[in-house]
């Protein structure tokens, strides 16, 4: 470990300097493993949150029950150590080569993947239109708040449980509607990435469905019950 | 409506990685059961004794993955076909 | 040698070393693993059946509530390294249900909805060893916990403990399970870590 950003008061980012490390592409994920001084070992995925060619980062939430999170957004200071394995996937990637419009939706910590894209896009200087529909719970749980408003791609935001005083955005969970008025149109054909906890890519994979994009268009990625 | 416990098989992109040191995640898989062509990373992931990767349409099984003491167990049998590259 | 990470223990708890299984951790928890999605039975839909005796016996929801009951404190220890001690339930002892049934086997595959089986001798699960459990902590056993009604063999490893039991199949024969199939024990004996083949 080498550094650290507190992004919110359960989120942060660890900056990794991993020896022998192959550059990544934006979307892919490592898996982190800690031992115990006695042997014992666990084992999580993190989606990487730095684009290609960045300071390897990971973005962790530290889940209330958790075994892992905990330890690594509380306790884990510069120069601990740990094993890392990657980088991993080569389906839920995005290059700058492809030309299509991208749409990002993700939910909590499912932005993390997705901001690699935005940083990415940046970094390499693409014109790729880009939107990030992103839903939190509020909006002090928005990770990489301040670095989305300059990033270059339109950001809508939806708080799910409360919204600060004078709140004029959206104020609920990703349905049909929310996304017939943010997404690309499907005759744009765009490429869409989802992630975040099962019941978040669900909801908003089948709304785009339900919108006329085509389930070949939609590339998913699923947390499982968290968020 | 999927359980919420659901992963998918992004999650055992790393174990694959490790155990065929290839990239399996974006490899379209065909059901055993019911022909259904999915890519590993959009199949239903479950954490179990072991791990049990299910087609998302039929449900029913594709790959078991055991791992301990050193060896690990993987049966492909429900899965017709792996296209690789 | 793997990197150790300093300050990292997890979650586990100090605990009475004879009481915990060689290779187990101890845990407040109760994870939820589950090799399939919950099924959601109707209780009204729901039955427990034996098969392989000299008759096929069943009984509905509430025939099998019916049945005496017995609540009990035991160990339970998952092969995938954490125990839990103390874990309170309530069923109806195997042995009750077996006495329904004419029947010489020695072993016996328990099925579950969604498809999961489980092989065990008879005699693991006679003698006050086993219970078909409804409750769990004193309140219902939630589905994904494998409510309505789950197999309870708290010798064996916790996969034998078979959620979302709908019967027993008896056999003349061990015929591997669901995980005994693909790589675990044949038996399960926590004390003797009989987790993989060859164990």
């Amino acid at each position: 470990m080498a550094g650290a950003v507190q992004e919110t008061p359960r989120v942060r980012t660890l900056l990794l300097d991993a020896p022998g490390w192959a550059d990544h592409r934006a979307g892919q994920h490592l898996d982190v493993r800690l031992t115990a001084e006695d042997g014992y070992q666990a084992e999580r995925s993190y989606s990487i949150a730095s684009a290609p060619g960045e300071e390897l980062a990971i973005t962790i939430e530290r889940l209330d029950d958790g075994e892992v999170s905990p330890y690594l957004v509380d306790e884990a200071a510069d120069g601990d150590q740990f094993e890392v394995r990657g980088p991993i996937g080569g389906y839920f990637v995005w290059d700058a080569s492809d030309p299509r419009p991208i749409l990002l939706v993700g939910g909590g910590s499912g932005v993390v993947p997705l901001r690699s894209m935005a940083r990415h896009r940046e970094r390499v200087g693409s014109g790729t239109p880009m939107k990030l529909l992103y839903s939190s719970r509020t909006w002090d749980d928005v990770i990489y708040r301040d670095e989305l408003e300059t990033i270059g791609i339109d950001v809508v935001y939806t708080l799910t449980r409360e919204q600060p005083p004078g709140w004029t955005g959206y104020a609920r969970r990703i349905d049909r509607e929310l996304l017939e008025e943010t997404a690309w149109p499907a005759e744009q054909k765009p490429r869409v990435f989802v992630c975040g906890s099962t019941r978040f890519v669900d909801a908003a994979a089948d709304g785009l469905l339900e919108l006329g994009y085509e389930p070949g268009w939609i590339r998913t990625e699923r947390f499982g019950a968290t968020g | 409506m999927r359980d919420p416990r659901t992963l998918d098989g992004n999650a055992i992109g790393g174990l694959m990685l490790e155990l065929f040191g290839v990239d399996l995640t974006p490899a379209p898989t065909t059901c055993g059961s019911c022909g259904a062509r999915e890519e590993m990373a959009r199949l239903d992931v479950y954490r179990g004794a072991g791990i049990v990767v299910r087609c998302r349409h039929c449900e029913d099984v594709m790959i078991r993955i055991v791992q301990g003491g050193g060896r690990t167990w993987i049966d492909l049998s429900g899965t017709s076909t792996l296209e690789l590259g | 040698m793997p990197i150790i990470s300093r300050g990292f223990h997890g979650k586990r708890q100090e605990g009475p070393s004879d009481r915990v299984p060689p290779g187990q951790y101890l845990t407040d928890d109760f994870p939820v693993l589950s090799a399939g999605p919950t099924p959601h039975t109707a209780l009204e839909d729901w039955s427990f059946s034996i098969h392989g005796g000299a008759e096929p016996v069943s009984w509905t929801w509430d025939e099998f509530r019916q049945l005496p009951t017995e609540t009990v404190t035991v160990d339970i220890h998952c092969v995938t390294k954490w125990s839990k001690l103390d874990t309170s339930w309530e069923g109806v002892s195997v042995d009750t249900l077996l006495d329904a049934v004419d029947h010489d086997a020695a072993y016996l595959l328990a099925f579950s909805d969604g498809g999961y089986t489980t092989n065990l001798p008879v005699e693991d699960v006679t003698g006050g060893r086993a219970w078909v459990a409804f409750a769990y902590g004193g309140e219902p056993l939630e589905p994904e916990h494998g409510g309505p009604a789950r197999l309870l063999v708290p010798h064996l490893y916790f996969w034998k403990s078979a959620k979302w039991v709908r019967g027993l199949s008896l056999r003349d024969e061990d015929e591997p399970g669901f995980w005994e199939s693909n790589g675990y024990h044949l038996y399960g004996d926590p004390w003797r870590e009989q987790r993989y083949w060859g164990d």
